[in-house]
């Protein structure tokens, strides 16, 4: 519980009766079932991560989707490294669906999470690079009959230290019979040539800069047909009737049919599947669906908050401590937090292509998690998981969106491809308002603290009630314990390490909207609520912010100290307590996914609406394997969490979603983005997330500059309502 | 009834009705895929293309308005343009999608106003979405472009 560095346990758990019937899976792991059916395959002498061709060139096979977050780039510079590989030759692929294979080792299934994909590729893809390059060594050796430790490997090219060399291209024949050494010996971190420099690029940049990168949006086929769906307007809403006259009539609209989630309409392309859409007439039964608005909800969270809910509401402690009688007397700083719904809203609306019937079982998608998506696909066809073929091209965004346990437009593309049955490809396409409108948002939440200073002015006892959907009920993830993705930032953090009397605890809500993971998960609002009340209590105790934190790091003991690190080098950088003119300065300091960061932002107010300039970024994720794609990283997910801060918020009204386009829900753009510079702490440990940690530290950095400005908290975001 | 428009400096003949936005003939008919859709309502400017030079947003534009017009996307601008070039030496792009038409936006601006100011560069491309938050980079690498440094 107290060990909010270690990375967050994601794991999957699945049965292995969950995949076909357990008599035929005896004996056997999950990760062998789930690719019970999967053809055979064959990698080639260096195995299931590295490709080598007759040409020498070196193609890196990647297990992790590329949605932005630059995890081609770093696991293909993982690989080249220990394979002394000409990096500027390097190629990227995507891996296909094999959980037996390529499994995120921190999930158990095949997938992409947590901000893991660098952090549990690290030894697996180090070991490979170093095996392949221990078999050109190897055979080099035998070739010129000389001891393996004469010879040196540079940018693919092998070389004795009598000048003697040769190509990867023309040691292969006889490096592929080299059998591969079981545990090779891996570099010195100190003799790194390409992880940790600013060598490590994308190797898409030029595909996503002409038009050619190949998104699910894109695919086109021989044969293709593309569906739409009209959706229930209400969550848990269902198909009473319809009637598709007009539909059917309209040009080039080929099929209309009920499957389990709306009426599918298909046409020969998107706009006449849209065009046809329109013209369909659905009568919706809400006997079952979620009417309520979120201002009911919400006020309903408070009164749970406040200990009046109905006997029917479970809490469940995530951290507790001392006795918290009479403990919370005196100076208290009572605080409450709104956060509301919101919207992955990535670029690319959700999507997939399906080819089923006829012999074929294959999808072709931005799959974020392919082990899930073949295990809902084999359970609607009626086929072994392993057997569905899985296609993953780039993602146009994800931010949590793509993993989904329901694989819910995954699943509604299968079912119309089945319906139809022919195996002829077919293209599942939601307009931004199907997307903007489907759910599966990041819970609203409520928090309700109060904390009691000691006479040191640190916090003495520390009360948190916390009510929030829970993103992971019913899926594969362990069910028993506290939820921590309700939790995580507030639990384990530094602060309460310290706190003598802690009593943490969480309810877990009932709503009919869907919710998941959103780029940060937990901390997308726990890091405000932590953030914004130190800043609150260090002005409660006339403590300056920085030298509040430093003290309560102090306190917490090893758990505060790469915290501590963090704000310092950010304190440095800045500087604190010198904005820019016409600015206020605010810092917060955020661990998620096994990294921690540190962001100073410059603020100033626009009338009501905050302005950020300049965002100092520290952060300490281990080693940095590729330091532009972390800054990188740190830039957009600034801009991620501060659209959200700023604007961000899915409204229900008598259930019904209120904004379905970015010109109600509204984000960042060019005009607003602050300047983020990083910096990255030197570290010799092994790789933390990147994608995940940046987002959640902007908000409250605002909040404490507001409060620096105005002297008022901010208790409900979005600041601009 | 077919449209006869001019894509890329090429006749091409649409059989799309001409009601049919100019996003939706590019990506389905003709395979001219790296025009994007991210709104379909003028919000977000992944569709942008040029027409007559100037900036458009082709979920917008039925093809039945374009004859004789001029319509350049983003596979016609050659994959040298030195905002591409500035593109790709920043590694502008994370997830890309948007890419396409924030590139079409800048290089309108910079066809304008080949020293763009600040000022200039929020007025050009804040009609643009980047949910990944590139606009940093996007904007260093327009600077870049038009030779400003950056
Ligand atoms: S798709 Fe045309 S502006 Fe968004
Ligand atoms: S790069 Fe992903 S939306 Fe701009």
């Amino acid at each position: 519980m107290n060990a909010p560095l270690a990375p967050s346990r994601r794991a999957f758990v699945i049965s292995a009766t969950a995949i076909a019937g357990g008599a035929l899976l005896v004996g056997c792991s999950v990760a062998d079932a789930l690719s019970i059916g999967a053809a055979d395959p064959d990698f080639g002498a260096f195995g299931p991560f590295i490709q080598i061709g007759p040409d020498g060139a070196v193609t890196v096979i990647c297990k992790h989707i590329e949605f932005g977050q630059g995890s081609h780039a770093g696991l293909a510079a993982i690989v080249a490294e220990e394979l002394d590989a000409d990096w500027s030759k390097v190629r990227v692929v995507e891996a296909p669906a094999d959980a037996k294979v390529y499994a995120n080792l921190t999930l158990g299934v095949q997938g992409t999470g947590g901000s893991s994909a660098i952090a549990n590729s690290w030894d697996q893809l180090r070991s490979a690079g170093a095996a392949a390059r221990s078999m050109f060594v190897s055979a080099a050796a035998q070739l010129w009959s000389v001891p393996a430790t004469e010879i040196s490997v540079k940018d693919s090219v092998v070389s004795h230290v009598s000048g003697r060399h040769a190509s990867f291209a023309e040691l292969i024949p006889a490096a592929a019979k080299i059998a591969p050494p079981k545990t090779p010996a891996l570099k010195d971190p100190k003799t790194y040539t390409l992880i940790g420099t600013d060598r490590v690029r994308r190797k898409d940049s030029a595909a996503k800069s002409t038009g050619l990168a190949r998104y699910t949006q894109d695919v086109r086929l021989p044969g293709m047909r593309v569906a739409m769906v009209a959706h229930p307007p209400r969550f848990g809403g269902k198909v009473k009737s319809f009637d598709d006259t007009a539909t059917r009539k309209a040009p080039s609209v080929v099929d209309v049919f009920e499957i389990p989630s709306g009426v599918a309409v298909v046409a020969e392309s998107t706009w006449a599947a849209r065009q046809g859409r329109e013209l369909l007439k659905v009568v919706w039964d809400d006997s079952k669906a979620e009417t309520r608005g979120t201002d009911e909800l919400l006020a309903f969270y408070r009164t749970v908050a406040a200990g009046h809910g109905p006997d029917s509401v479970k809490w469940q402690t995530f951290e507790t401590r001392g006795d918290a009688a009479g403990a919370f007397g005196g100076d208290v700083l009572q605080a409450a937090y709104d956060f509301p719904y919101l919207a992955h809203a990535t670029m690319e609306p959700m999507n997939c292509v399906a080819e089923i019937g006829a012999g074929k079982k294959k999808l072709t998608f931005g799959s974020q998690i392919p082990t899930i998506d073949q295990l809902n696909t084999g359970a609607i066809i009626g086929a072994l998981p392993g057997s569905v073929e899985i296609e993953t091209l780039f993602a146009g965004g994800s931010f949590g969106r793509r993993a989904n346990f329901q694989s819910d437009y995954v699943a509604e593309c299968v079912h119309i491809a089945k319906r139809l049955g022919d195996g002829r490809p077919l293209k599942l396409v939601w307009t931004r308002e199907d997307d903007m409108t489907a759910g599966y948002y990041r819970p609203l939440a409520h928090h309700a603290l109060q904390v009691a200073l000691g006479p040191d002015g640190l916090p003495h006892a520390w009360r948190q009630r916390v009510v929030i959907q829970s993103v992971i009920k019913g899926s594969p993830m362990p069910q028993s314990g506290v939820d921590s993705t309700a939790v995580e930032g507030a639990m384990g953090s530094p602060y309460l390490t310290g706190t003598p009397v802690v009593d943490g605890r969480v309810a877990l809500m009932e709503v009919g909207a869907p919710v998941l993971w959103w780029r940060s998960v937990g901390a997308t609002h726990t890091a405000f609520v932590m953030e914004h009340t130190i800043d609150r209590l260090a002005r409660k105790a006339g403590r300056d912010p920085v030298d509040y934190r430093r003290a309560l790091y102090q306190r917490a003991g090893p758990a505060g100290a790469r915290h501590r690190a963090v704000l310092d080098l950010a304190v440095a950088k800045a500087p604190w307590g010198k904005p820019a003119p016409g600015y206020a300065q605010g810092v917060a300091v955020h661990a998620s996914f096994g990294s921690v960061v540190a962001q100073i932002a410059e603020v100033k107010l626009d009338g009501k609406v905050p302005r950020v300039g300049r965002v100092v970024t520290a952060i300490d994720c281990g080693t940095a394997v590729a330091p532009d794609q972390i800054a990188a990283q740190m830039e957009g997910g600034t801009c991620l969490g501060l659209a959200a801060a700023l604007y961000g918020a899915i409204t229900l009204k008598d259930g019904y979603v209120q904004q379905r386009n970015f010109d109600r829900y509204r984000v960042l753009r060019m005009n607003e983005a602050p300047q983020v510079e990083t910096y990255i702490l030197p570290s010799t440990a092994p790789p933390s997330g990147v994608g995940e940690p940046g987002t959640p530290v902007i908000g409250p950095a605002v909040a404490n500059a507001l409060l620096a400005l105005t002297g008022q908290p901010t208790e409900s975001l979005p600041f601009v309502a | 009834m077919a449209v006869i428009l001019n894509i890329n400096g090429k006749d091409v003949t649409v059989s799309s009705p001409p009601e049919t936005p100019l996003l939706w003939a590019l990506r389905d008919e003709l395979g001219l895929t790296g025009t994007k859709y991210g709104c379909g309502i003028a919000q977000c400017g992944a569709c942008t293309v040029h027409l007559n030079g100037q900036p458009q947003r082709s979920c917008q534009t039925p093809v039945g308005a374009l004859a004789g017009v001029k319509i350049q996307t983003i596979e016609g601008l050659g994959g040298a343009h030195p905002l591409q070039t500035a593109w790709v030496a920043r590694d502008v792009p994370q997830c890309g999608y948007c890419q396409s038409g924030q590139i079409m936006s800048a290089a309108a601006l910079l066809a304008r106003t080949p020293r763009p100011t600040d000022a200039d560069i929020d007025q050009a491309m804040s009609g643009n979405i980047c949910r990944c938050g590139a606009y940093q980079r996007i904007r260093a690498a327009i600077k870049e472009a038009a030779g400003l440094g950056a």
